[in-house]
Formats: C-alpha cells, sequence, structure tokens
C-alpha cells in the first residue's frame, strides 16, 4: 500500500545516520530531556492543552458521575418522561423517563474505558507483532504482513460488524472487535520503524556484542520506537470511541440498561422532533471526546515529530 | 529505457498477483464467521425454537455437516463460479439480487466523494491562499470537528433540521415510494435521465443530498486538511517562484501551476477514504433508509441471515480492495518517480 512506502521513506529519512549523530550532540545532552522537552512543547500548544482539558472533564464527569447526579442510570419515570433540559433535568430526561446528564455521565466511563482496553489490546498485540516481523522478517514477516493486509483489506467498522455477528452483541465483544480492528494499524508502524532500526549501527554493535535478540528487542528498539506508538494511541483512542459508539448506534455493542453514547443516539432517533435534547447531549459528548484526543495527538506528533508538522 | 507501457503493464500484473492472498485471505475470514459462531450454526440461525428436524435440514442445505476444509473447498468453487449463497429470508440468489443495492451504495458514495472533494480541495485551496486569516482559522476549525464527528449523529442532526424542522428535504428513501421508477441501470440519477423524466431527477437528486453530506463530511474535512497543507508546500517552492516572476497571477498560479502538484498526496488521501466511505454507507444507510448494500448486511444481521451477511461483507471489501488497487495505479500514472 501507498501510505506504508511512504512512512517507510520518512522512517528512512530519520534513520539517517547524520541527524542520529545530531541527537548526541553535546549541546543536546546538556539542555532538557527528549520527554521534557515534549512536555514543554506540549503544554506551549495550545490546541493541544484545549484537548487535554476536555478530556480532564469527561475523565472527571466519568469518575463522580454517582456524586453529581441524584438519579440512577436506569432509573425510570414514566411520568416525567421527554421533559427538556430543567434545573431538576440539567440535560431532560428521555423516552422513558430516564435523566439524560445521569444517563451522559456514566456513559463517559463505558466510552472512555472502551477507548482505554481496545487501543491497549491492539497496541500490545500489534506492538508485538510488529516487532517480530519488522525484527526477524523473512517468512515470518511475510505471514504477519499478509494477516495485516488481509484484516485491513476490510473498511474497518465493517470488519467489527462481522466480529460481533460472529461473537454475539455485548460489550465484551464490541472491545474486543475494535482491538482486533487496530492491531494492523499499530503492527504496521511499528513493523516500518524496525526495519529501519535494525540497520542502525548501535543494533549491529549490541549484536556483535552477543546481546540476545530479546534483550535488544526491548532495551534498543522498543524503546526507540515509542515516539510514533503514542501518537498513535492518541489517535486511535478517538478513533475506537467512534467505532464503539457506531457499534453501539447499531444495537450491537453495550446492551441495555447500561448507558452508551452510541445506544442513547439510537433510542433518542425515534424522537427527534419531540426531545431534541435526547440527541444532542450524546453525540456534542462524543464529538469534544473524539476532537480532544485529535488534539493532543496532532499536538504530540508535532512536538515529538517536527518533520510531520504542517 | 524501458517502454513506459510495459512497466505499467508489469506493475499492474504484480499487483493483481499480490492480491491473491489478500483475496484468499478474506474469503477465510467470511467463512469463519458461520463456522466461528459458538454452538451449532443452524441452531443459532434458526432460533432456540427449532424442530430437529429443521436444524438437520438446514444443516444440509448449507453443507454444514462436511469436514470444514471440504466446506471451504465448496465454498471457494461457487464463489469463482459467481455463486453467492441463498439468502435464507428472501430464498432468492444473493448474487441476483445483489446488484441494485450495490448500484444504491454506488451512488451515494459518489455523490458523497463528489461534495468532500469539491469543499475539501476548494476549501484547502483557499485556506493556504488566505494562510492565518479568519477564512483558514475558520475552514481548519470546521475540519477539525468533522473529522472528530460521528457520521450517525450529524445524519441525525440533519434529518431534525432540514428534513423535520425545516421540511426542505426529504429524510428517507432514495424516491417517493408511493412513485417508484422502472429501474434499467438502478442508479436511479441516470435512470431518470435514460427516460426524460427531469422531475423524477430533480426528486432523486433531493433524496441524495442529506446522505451524501452526512457520509461526505469525514472524508471531507481531512482532504480539505491535506489539500492545505500539500498546498503550503508546493509554494514554496522554486518553479512557483518563477511563475510568480514572470507575472502570472495568484489565481493562475493556484489553479494552473501549483495544483497539479499539491494534488498527488492528495489523491492517497481520496483513495484511503474509499473504506472509510464504505464503513460509513452501513451507518448512513440505516439511518436514511437508503436501500444500499450497507443496510443490506445490517439487515441480513437481526434476521441472522447469515448467507447474506458473509456475502455482503465480502463484496463491500472486494470493491474495496478494487478501488485501492486503482488508485495506487493512477498514483504510479500521474507521479512515475513513485517505485513499488
Amino acid at each position: 500500500m501507498l501510505l506504508k512506502d511512504k512512512d517507510e521513506h520518512t522512517e528512512q529519512q530519520i534513520a539517517n545516520p547524520a541527524k542520529v549523530g545530531q541527537q548526541f550532540d553535546p549541546e543536546e545532552i546538556d539542555a532538557i530531556s527528549p520527554w521534557k522537552d515534549t512536555l514543554r512543547q506540549l503544554t506551549r500548544n495550545r490546541f493541544a492543552v484545549i484537548g487535554f482539558m476536555i478530556i480532564v472533564l469527561f475523565v472527571l464527569l466519568g469518575i463522580a458521575a454517582p456524586l453529581l447526579t441524584p438519579y440512577a442510570y436506569q432509573e425510570q419515570n414514566l411520568v416525567n418522561r421527554l421533559q427538556p433540559p430543567s434545573a431538576e433535568y440539567w440535560f431532560g430526561t428521555d423516552h422513558i423517563g430516564r435523566d439524560v446528564f445521569t444517563r451522559l455521565a456514566f456513559g463517559a466511563r463505558v466510552s472512555l474505558q472502551v477507548g482505554f482496553f481496545a487501543v491497549s489490546g491492539a497496541l500490545i498485540f500489534g506492538t508485538s507483532l510488529g516487532i517480530i516481523a519488522g525484527y526477524f522478517g523473512r517468512w515470518i514477516d511475510m505471514i504477519i504482513s499478509r494477516i495485516f493486509d488481509i484484516l485491513l483489506a476490510f473498511p474497518s467498522i465493517l470488519l467489527a460488524i462481522a466480529i460481533v455477528a460472529i461473537l454475539g452483541p455485548s460489550l465484551e465483544n464490541a472491545l474486543i472487535a475494535i482491538a482486533i480492528i487496530n492491531i494492523p494499524i499499530f503492527g504496521r508502524l511499528v513493523r516500518s520503524r524496525v526495519i529501519s532500526l535494525r540497520e542502525e549501527e548501535y543494533i549491529m554493535a549490541a549484536k556483535a556484542q552477543g546481546m540476545k535478540n530479546g534483550r535488544i528487542i526491548l532495551h534498543h528498539i522498543l524503546p526507540n520506537s515509542t515516539a510514533p506508538i503514542i501518537v498513535q494511541a492518541t489517535l486511535s483512542f478517538g478513533t475506537a470511541i467512534l467505532e464503539a459508539a457506531a457499534l453501539g448506534f447499531l444495537g450491537l455493542g453495550v446492551q441495555p440498561p447500561t448507558p452508551e453514547w452510541g445506544q442513547m443516539l439510537a433510542d433518542a432517533r425515534d424522537f427527534i422532533q419531540l426531545a431534541p435534547w435526547t440527541l444532542i447531549a450524546p453525540g456534542v459528548s462524543i464529538m469534544l471526546v473524539v476532537l480532544g484526543f485529535n488534539l493532543i495527538g496532532d499536538g504530540l506528533r508535532d512536538a515529538l515529530d517536527p518533520k510531520m508538522k504542517n | 529505457m524501458e517502454d513506459w507501457g510495459d512497466v505499467m503493464f508489469a506493475y499492474i500484473m504484480r499487483r493483481l498477483l499480490m492480491l491473491i492472498p489478500v483475496l484468499l485471505g478474506m474469503t477465510l475470514i467470511t467463512f469463519s464467521i458461520v463456522h466461528l459462531i459458538p454452538g451449532n450454526p443452524a441452531q443459532v440461525i434458526l432460533g432456540e425454537t427449532a424442530s430437529a428436524q429443521a436444524i438437520a435440514d438446514l444443516e444440509e442445505n448449507m453443507g454444514l455437516t462436511e469436514p470444514y476444509f471440504v466446506q471451504y473447498g465448496i465454498y471457494l468453487t461457487d464463489l469463482l463460479q459467481g455463486d453467492l449463497g441463498t439468502s435464507l429470508r428472501s430464498k432468492s440468489a444473493i448474487s441476483s439480487e445483489i446488484w441494485p443495492y450495490i448500484a444504491a451504495t454506488f451512488e451515494l458514495t459518489v455523490f458523497a466523494m463528489l461534495f468532500a472533494i469539491f469543499i475539501g480541495v476548494n476549501a484547502g485551496i483557499i485556506s493556504a491562499w488566505k494562510q492565518n486569516t479568519w477564512f483558514d482559522y475558520l475552514a481548519m476549525l470546521i475540519a477539525l470537528i468533522g473529522v472528530s464527528m460521528p457520521v450517525f449523529w450529524l445524519a441525525l442532526m440533519e434529518q431534525w433540521v432540514f428534513a423535520q424542522e425545516l421540511g426542505w428535504l426529504p429524510a428517507y428513501g432514495r424516491q417517493e415510494s408511493r412513485d417508484p421508477i422502472a429501474a434499467i441501470t438502478h442508479f436511479y440519477v441516470l435512470d431518470s435521465l435514460i427516460h426524460l423524466d427531469f422531475d423524477r431527477t430533480v426528486t432523486i437528486l433531493k433524496h441524495l443530498v442529506l446522505p451524501s453530506i452526512a457520509l461526505g463530511t469525514i472524508p471531507m474535512a481531512i482532504i480539505a486538511r491535506m489539500t492545505r497543507s500539500s498546498m503550503l508546500e508546493v509554494m514554496k517552492s522554486d518553479y512557483i517562484r518563477t511563475v510568480r516572476a514572470k507575472g502570472s497571477g495568484q489565481f493562475l498560479i493556484i489553479y494552473k501551476h501549483a495544483l497539479k502538484n499539491a494534488m498527488i498526496p492528495v489523491l492517497t488521501v481520496i483513495g484511503l477514504q474509499a473504506g472509510v466511505l464504505l464503513g460509513g454507507a452501513i451507518l448512513t444507510e440505516t439511518i436514511f433508509s437508503w436501500p444500499g448494500i450497507g443496510r443490506y448486511v445490517y439487515e441480513a444481521i437481526s434476521y441472522r441471515d447469515y448467507p447474506v451477511i458473509q456475502s455482503g461483507i465480502l463484496v463491500i471489501a472486494f470493491i474495496f480492495v478494487m478501488i485501492n488497487l486503482i488508485v495506487d495505479i493512477l498514483y504510479k500514472k500521474i507521479d512515475p518517480r513513485i517505485k513499488y
């Protein structure tokens, strides 16, 4: 695929020995550690800070959900169904009289958890496979790369739907499906990074010293691959939340009564005219969280890899 | 130097050969959809209350009693002969009923893509032209929100505002359901033109507006961002300085000289968006009751119509792979420096 080739191209540029030499310029070392530098650049990036604040807000909303609201998320109050926003019901009530704000707050837990676990799973498996493929090459690379090709041959949400169709609709299965569709994204990224790292002189030196493969991977390859992985993980966090919401919307994710934003939108669909607030609140929440992760991801990319800056 | 035609031919052949393992892998996955269902697939399909006889019949019918590799062999042979199986719900051959759905999705994605490219490319160009002005900031803010928005939410908001509150555009379907078109190609815009029924063309185009915008917004945002950064890059190059020195106006510089080179990375992005579109089509079609292939698969899931799920997914993935192939070939044609 085109993208991969382009990646490898830039990876090779990054791996240019002359540039690596510059990294160890004594003056640079005197300055500050790369992580501190990244953090400093990130805090100077206004958009990344806004993104970070949005995410913190939703994390706090999820954690403090039971304290912020007197209602339970499954509590029905049929007398007060489809009530507009008021002091009593901040974001109104839905078609069976559940408080929208309460469900939104508890929904934040679900969405952030799905994002976290799906991305962690994809990251662990994708990175491992990518390292194995890139480091050992030959037939192992052939097999793993073809598996990635096949997984990427499906539009991602379609593959997720297929997996859920096999496993049955539930939160866990939606999570597994989202993790699987994101594995090749991490896998390819890491693979191309490892392939360029493999040819570096310090890796050859480590090999010449008799260092074992496992140690080389853990001490040299992995630490030098973290920057692109972190950027991708942040961006994937947003996509995973979008994908989870899509599955929830199609009724293939979390099952009721657990509140999930996508599913709340599916419920709201039939009451658009009567109660637009049931439609607006969950939609805006999904958008803000995804926007937050995108802003942080863009900021991280600019900070970690100045070459990719627009 | 080798003949350009030979190079292209060799390249295309190599890409086609590389496609074989991917296609086989895809069929393996769609084959597994039925066979990885926990428990007895026939039981799952027919539900808890099915009689033992009905289950045995279905197993026989679907060939579930054979060993896996035999079943996979039969599945592949059938596929190669163009047999996509039989829908359990409609009892008719999937290969004969799938075309209208594909055409519906195709029509929708084409219009979505036209919207995405036209607005995205122009917004990107103007943003680059007027860099750091209010237009640039506004366009990029909209683009940023566009990539973060769930397709289905945008679709629902459109329905609420433009169909229900304002009543400007229809919220459901491809046409007035009381007055269906006599379909020829199943591309309704084309069909209505063939019939020379231009009032109908307008109606059909009106039905296309909301779903196309919903589906096209994410690609539009991505294309706009890509065009802007690519344009800024090209505008810094030496040949643009030369054109400027020649005294050409800004408009001519941008649209005649810069655009061609700036479009190379944009074209890649456009190709990659095909997957987003086909995936997004499932959600958009569900919301707008658009009788496309995404909705065909989605409805099959609720009816546990596994042959349709299998073949529908396979067909979408196949289209996706083909689009990627075509984009790669076009890409090489536009920029011969690319080596694979």
